[in-house]
């Protein structure tokens, strides 16, 4: 492989692993409060859709960014009332919302465009471009340094860099502010949070909304970066790698960098061979595309390390009758 | 406030789940609406597109097969306290199973080639669901995160064996060669006109049986015992002798046997060959018909049935309504799965309020309180 083949990998491993990035860390925020969110696929592809239909409406990827991003807040509040107000079971709550984003977003996109479920493409207006950083075209002439710059972190879309931008925020605010401080407390012990006075639910929906905003980035990623429009299902199963992601990063902001990182790597491998020879075994390209989830069995099995999570996830907090 | 006494045993099985639907059925009414459709026409064409003629019904049934075992392999884990959400992986996997030892055998007879084609699926759907059971039991790993990962692991694995191991030559598709006819499960059609040319078969008949012996097995064996008590408090089971981690897999592996079932039918009863994706979310579907079904196979029977009817009725909406087709049932399905799974205390502590106005209870106190302020 020369270094052309090897930086066109690289590409498009960046590119493909921004949305699993964003929604990796939008699930950390709920998680780390004591929600499990399985619904990240959904929020995203509700958000997808939303991008999509907005942008195409009014042509402007701004426009469609934000109806994207508020929709999967909507989504997220509504998972919230059932996990947090209502104390409903988490898991079941996001299996709904995955399968109600999944019907609304085909339902809707039939009865308003009529394309099959896909919305009108974007002009160039409506999605966003890549953007080329300063110095990219004169210093791609300097030998290894150049191409990597101007082909590989030069010449993406905004999302990109802001998907790697929140990891530093989050990190930040996960480690660094009290509001990160009582997130990770509430995850654990919900009710020394209480005792000291602050409000369970109300930090628990602030990390939902949270993780509504990024999804909502992740979605419109989909459609109005990547993509140029809506297509059905179009996350096909991301939000699953991401949550996949989360739990092989322990639930952390610079690990699931890197997770995200690979798995997209893996997924850019596994576009661009139809199979590979290792040791003179022939790899299918389906062992590729699976390995993501195997190695996240492996870890959550202990045998490579052990992924435990946040102690109070998964339980509605009650306060005492 | 005093805690809230619980639900009288009819609202709790029977009333909470119809107001749950209804408000379903409210909701995806409201979105029919929306896009200017008439919501009643709609409702009544799925009805009638599930129950108008035999040919409806056939389809139905064929159907609710498919949903009574996921159903019931959902209910099963969760009587014991574990969500398994990954029936169709299950089922998928459970194919491969159907599909060779009934390519094995085919040249023989049905009656020889039924059973063991269903000890395979039972097999194989188990082995997938067992592995997960495993890594809960003595791993500690969450169930829920693995089955989901073994869903994602069993589609590639499927695709492969259909790409490469199973695709004879000569056929483009990815999919396997297909059963003779001496081996294929007969369809009721040929023995009960009505039903001809839908793909209701005998497996039909294994679901009814799966029905009774789920119920047996949980309220009429010791192993039942067990698992309810592990579902209801799994302290309480280890101090009672129960082995926790031993009814985990023994449970999954019993909940991966029922989903594989859906193998059986497809496989053997509707398609005779392993095409790819032939489950269709019927594993999905299973949570919401055991969500509904209050985890009994009577409910399960039920719900099995209303969603079948549900799938084959939306099936027809299109012929009726232009634009209108069956993701409007997928829509329902969702709605179904988030009031009566995650939605629960929506509607729950309002009747609890309503029905300790009603009970003995406060009457008794209402008549004391009334008295002791006559007398002073």
């Amino acid at each position: 492989m020369d270094m052309g083949a090897i930086l066109s990998i690289l590409d498009a491993t960046l590119r493909l692993s921004t949305p699993l990035l964003l929604a990796c860390l939008a699930g950390l925020y709920s998680e780390r409060a004591g929600i499990f969110d399985i619904g990240l696929e959904g929020k995203m592809l509700a958000a997808a859709f939303a991008a999509a239909a907005v942008a195409a409406v009014s042509g402007s990827a701004w426009i469609g960014l934000m109806a994207g991003m508020a929709v999967s807040v909507m989504t997220a509040c509504l998972q919230g009332v059932a996990a947090i107000t209502l104390k409903g079971n988490q898991l079941i709550a996001g299996v709904a919302i995955n399968m109600l984003a999944a019907g609304l977003t085909t339902f809707l996109g039939q009865q308003w465009f009529h394309q099959g479920g896909r919305t009108p493409a974007l002009g160039p207006d409506g999605r966003f471009g890549a953007i080329q950083l300063p110095f990219a075209a004169e210093l791609s002439g300097v030998p290894i340094l150049g191409p990597i710059y101007a082909d590989l972190i030069s010449g993406h879309y905004l999302l990109v860099y802001i998907a790697f931008a929140m990891v530093a925020v989050t990190a930040y605010v996960l480690y660094r502010t009290r509001f990160g401080l009582r997130l990770r407390a509430v995850g654990e012990n919900p009710k020394a949070v209480d005792t000291a006075g602050i409000s369970v639910n109300k930090l628990r929906f602030q990390a939902v909304l949270i993780t509504g905003l990024l999804c909502g980035l992740a979605g419109a990623y989909f459609s109005i970066a990547q993509g140029s429009g809506f297509g059905n299902n179009m996350t096909a199963g991301k939000g699953y790698i991401a949550l996949a992601a989360l739990i092989f990063a322990k639930w952390k902001p610079v690990p699931a960098m890197f997770t995200c990182l690979l798995f997209g790597f893996l997924d850019a491998l596994q576009i661009r061979l139809q199979s590979a020879e290792l040791f003179g075994i022939e790899v299918p390209v389906q062992a590729i595309q699976a390995l993501p989830y195997v190695l996240t069995v492996v870890l959550l099995a202990g045998f490579i390390g052990k992924a435990v999570g946040p102690k109070a996830g998964g339980v509605p907090y009650t306060k005492e009758r | 406030m005093s805690a809230l006494r619980p639900l009288p045993r009819w609202a709790d099985i029977a009333l909470l789940p119809v107001l749950n639907l209804i408000l379903a059925f409210l909701i995806s009414g409201l979105v029919v609406l929306m896009i200017g459709q008439n919501p009643f026409v709609a409702m009544w064409a799925i009805v009638t597109g599930a129950f108008g003629n035999g040919y409806n019904i056939g389809y139905t049934l064929y159907y609710a097969t498919n949903f009574i075992f996921t159903g019931l392999a959902v209910a099963l884990a969760a009587h014991g306290g574990l969500f398994n959400i990954g029936a169709n992986g299950q089922a998928y996997v459970a194919g491969l199973g159907v599909i060779v030892t009934a390519l094995a055998l085919d040249q023989t007879h049905w009656l020889i080639v039924a059973p063991v084609a269903m000890l395979a699926a039972a097999l194989f759907g188990g082995v997938w669901a067992f592995v997960p059971g495993y890594l809960q039991a003595k791993r500690g790993s969450h169930v829920v995160i693995t089955t989901i990962m073994f869903n994602f692991i069993a589609a590639a694995l499927m695709i492969y064996m259909l790409n490469r191991v199973l695709k004879p030559a000569g056929v483009s598709g990815p999919e396997s060669a297909m059963i003779e006819e001496a081996g294929r499960m007969p369809k009721l059609g040929q023995f009960f006109a009505p039903f001809n040319y839908t793909p209701v078969n005998f497996s039909i008949f294994v679901a009814l049986l799966a029905l009774v012996l789920v119920y047996i097995l949980i309220w009429h064996t010791r192993f039942g015992y067990s698992l309810r008590t592990m579902g209801a408090n799994p302290t309480a089971a280890r101090y009672a002798g129960i082995s926790n981690s031993r009814m985990i897999m023994i449970t999954m592996t019993l909940s991966g046997a029922l989903a594989g079932m859906v193998a059986f039918n497809e496989v053997l009863g509707v398609q005779n060959r392993l095409v790819l994706d032939f489950v269709a979310d019927a594993g999905f579907v299973g949570i919401a018909v055991a969500l509904m079904g209050r985890n009994h196979p009577i409910g399960i029977g039920l719900a099995a049935l209303l969603f079948g009817a549900l799938y084959q009725g939306g099936n027809e909406l299109q012929y009726v309504i232009s634009g209108l087709d069956r993701t409007v049932v997928v829509i329902i399905q969702a709605l179904v799965i988030l009031f009566t799974g995650a939605m629960e205390g929506l509607f729950r502590p309002g009747l609890q309020r309503g029905f300790a106005l009603f009970s003995q209870e406060s009457r008794a106190e209402a008549l004391e309180r009334s008295t002791v302020k006559s007398e002073s």
